[in-house]
């Protein structure tokens, strides 16, 4: 492989809710490109994580952060258009949301809200968004009945259909398959192995099976804590640089 | 589930079956008695309202026409129609509702949508609700300390219509309020994660999903505000003015003007010699006034549900 760019730098960040300690201290870098996952039971501060990436912690007013998290060099804690910063990075909730619109206002609602009005390029982009979450055969007939309508695993690839449309460069995925068919969480296995090394996408996901089967490399954090970070080939093999990671990743513990 | 146990524990099923029957029957019975309860409770609340309607009806009949409507009340009141104080409550609720509701929507979507948890926000939202508990009687002397002497605004529609839109002006906000809180978090973190503003989350996804309980919660202070009569009788209802004949816009903002729920009070207690029929048929027509726009926030309740999109 070749030598990969890091895509986010993540320095000594420590988040606090109040007096939650939610992450103490985690240091690693996401590279370019790839698929990186990061596993842990849960409280770990897994979402947190994510929510400080794409600044969204900004609406957990109680939230504290410290240390640094840099997308392409810059510190996001800072960056001026948080908007352009969370339009950058896609995001997927465990839960599938279907926004109260139709199909079709779904995937175009970001597009739309960026300010793209031409309705030839929002066609072009619904359906481009649509066929890569792996949902445009299936809704093809009705983009215009309510996307909440749609079972709970179409739901989840309109999700993804909705975080692809405003083109990001980062993909976070966070326990996407809690709440869906075994199925669909295949499908939606098939479209990440599609968007690899096109983005970079951050795999958070309860299941390390998951992870294993996905990512390039991948994060294992406790507690807040980061206890081990490499590539898939040493985290799950039988001698991970720490013994925890060995116990949670065999189902040992956790 | 009795069968289910029987098969599964063979041996004791006899007893236990026996006693699991009886509780499911007592459960049964316990189910019947607390709908009829309901039912009968609901039924309780139809029967006052249905007599009242109908004894007012009943009472008003000889005088109900078009022309009891359209008539001002001529010899002393003790003869005519109600249209000087219909028009007048109009132009109250009318007034009141322009200045409340647009406010009180505004300040729900900023206590909801903007405002931070904490010690400003708590206060207000207990201003809110004590304001909303607040007997119309204080907010008439307020309107009068407020709009008629110190804003020299004298005793007129507008300052009637401004303490009218003090007095349901609490309550608009803590309904629209919870209008809004009924739209799932979910949704919002949703428009966030794709880089939507708030104002862009609440103004496609957060009122169009909540304008059906919004419109409900500012309709119902409609009947407030037309079946008060303390608080516009200090700031601007008077006992009678005279107006044209078919005036469709009798008042100036700055005039006094006549009142349904002001003129149901006059005529039935200060003014000697009124027919009987009289203020029974003023009465129809203030509590028509009021069901009909109660009907239509149903109607378009309904229209808005049948609409909702989750
Ligand atoms: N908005 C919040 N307010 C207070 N505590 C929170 C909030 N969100 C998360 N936490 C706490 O932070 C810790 C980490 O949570 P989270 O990031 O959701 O972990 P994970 O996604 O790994 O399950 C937990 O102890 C959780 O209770
Ligand atoms: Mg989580």
């Amino acid at each position: 492989m070749v030598k990969q760019n890091p895509k986010i730098e993540i320095s000594d960040l420590k988040v606090r809710y109040d007096d939650v300690h939610a992450i103490n201290g985690i240091s690693f870098d996401i590279l370019e490109n790839e698929i990186f996952g990061i596993i842990g039971p849960a409280q770990s501060g897994k979402t947190t994580l994510l929510k400080v990436i794409n600044r969204t912690i900004d609406f957990s007013p109680e939230a504290r952060v410290t240390g640094r998290v840099k997308v392409d060099g810059k510190d996001v804690m800072r960056v001026g258009n948080v908007y352009a910063l969370r339009r950058k990075i896609g995001m997927v909730s465990p839960l599938p949301v279907g926004l109260p619109l139709s199909i079709y206002d779904n995937v175009a609602f970001a597009p739309r809200m960026a300010g793209i009005r031409e309705r030839s390029q929002l066609d072009e982009l619904v359906e481009k968004c649509l066929h890569q979450a792996a949902l445009w055969d299936e809704v093809k007939d009705r983009l215009h009945s309510l996307g909440t309508k749609l079972s709970g695993g179409q739901q989840q690839r309109l999700t993804i259909a909705r975080a692809l449309s405003h083109e990001p460069e980062i993909l976070c995925l966070d326990e996407f398959s809690i709440a869906i068919d075994p199925v669909t969480t295949m499908k939606i296995e098939d479209v990440l192995k599609q968007l690899r090394s096109k983005m970079t996408v951050i795999l958070v996901t309860n299941l390390v099976q998951q992870a294993r089967r996905l990512a390039d490399r991948t994060a294992f954090m406790m507690n807040g804590e980061l206890v081990e970070v490499g590539s898939n080939d040493v985290i799950f093999s039988d001698n991970p640089a720490n013994r925890k990671t060995y116990e949670y990743v065999n189902g040992i513990f956790g | 589930m009795s069968s289910v146990e029987s098969k599964s524990n063979p041996k004791g099923s006899g007893v236990r079956r026996f006693a699991e029957s009886a509780g499911i029957r007592r459960k049964f019975r316990q189910e019947a008695m607390v709908k009829w309860l309901l039912a009968g409770a609901t039924g309780m609340m139809l029967v006052p309202l249905i007599l009242i309607i109908a004894y007012l009806v009943f009472k008003a009949l000889p005088i109900l026409s078009v022309g009891f409507l359209l008539d001002n009340p001529v010899k002393g009141m003790r003869e005519g129609g109600v249209w000087a104080p219909f028009v007048g409550t109009m132009y109250l609720i009318v007034i009141s509702l322009a200045i409340a509701a647009p406010i009180g929507v505004l300040a729900a979507v900023y206590l909801n949508e903007y405002a931070r948890e904490g010690w400003f926000t708590r206060i207000i939202n207990l201003a809110v609700i004590n304001l909303a508990g607040v007997p119309s009687i204080v907010h008439a002397l307020f309107g009068l300390g407020a709009f008629v002497l110190f804003a020299g605004l004298g005793r007129s529609v507008l300052a009637a219509s401004l303490t009218l839109a003090i007095m349901t002006l609490p309550v608009i906000i803590a309904s629209t309020k919870e209008a809004l809180a009924s739209v799932p978090m979910s949704f919002r973190q949703a428009c966030w994660n794709v880089g939507a503003t708030r104002w862009q989350t609440i103004r496609h996804i957060v009122l169009p999903n909540s304008i059906s309980g919004i419109l409900t919660g500012i309709i119902l202070q409609v009947s407030r505000a037309a079946g008060e009569t303390a608080p516009i009788m200090f700031t601007g209802a008077v006992f009678f003015k005279k107006v044209q004949q078919g005036d469709m816009f009798p008042y100036g903002l700055l005039d006094q003007c006549m009142a349904l729920s002001m003129h149901l009070f006059t005529i039935s207690t200060q003014v000697p010699g009124v027919p009987m029929e009289l203020p029974y048929g003023t009465a129809v027509v203030l509590l028509a006034t009021v069901l009909l726009v109660n009907i239509c926030s149903i109607v378009l309740r309904v229209y808005l549900r049948s609409r909702k999109k989750w």
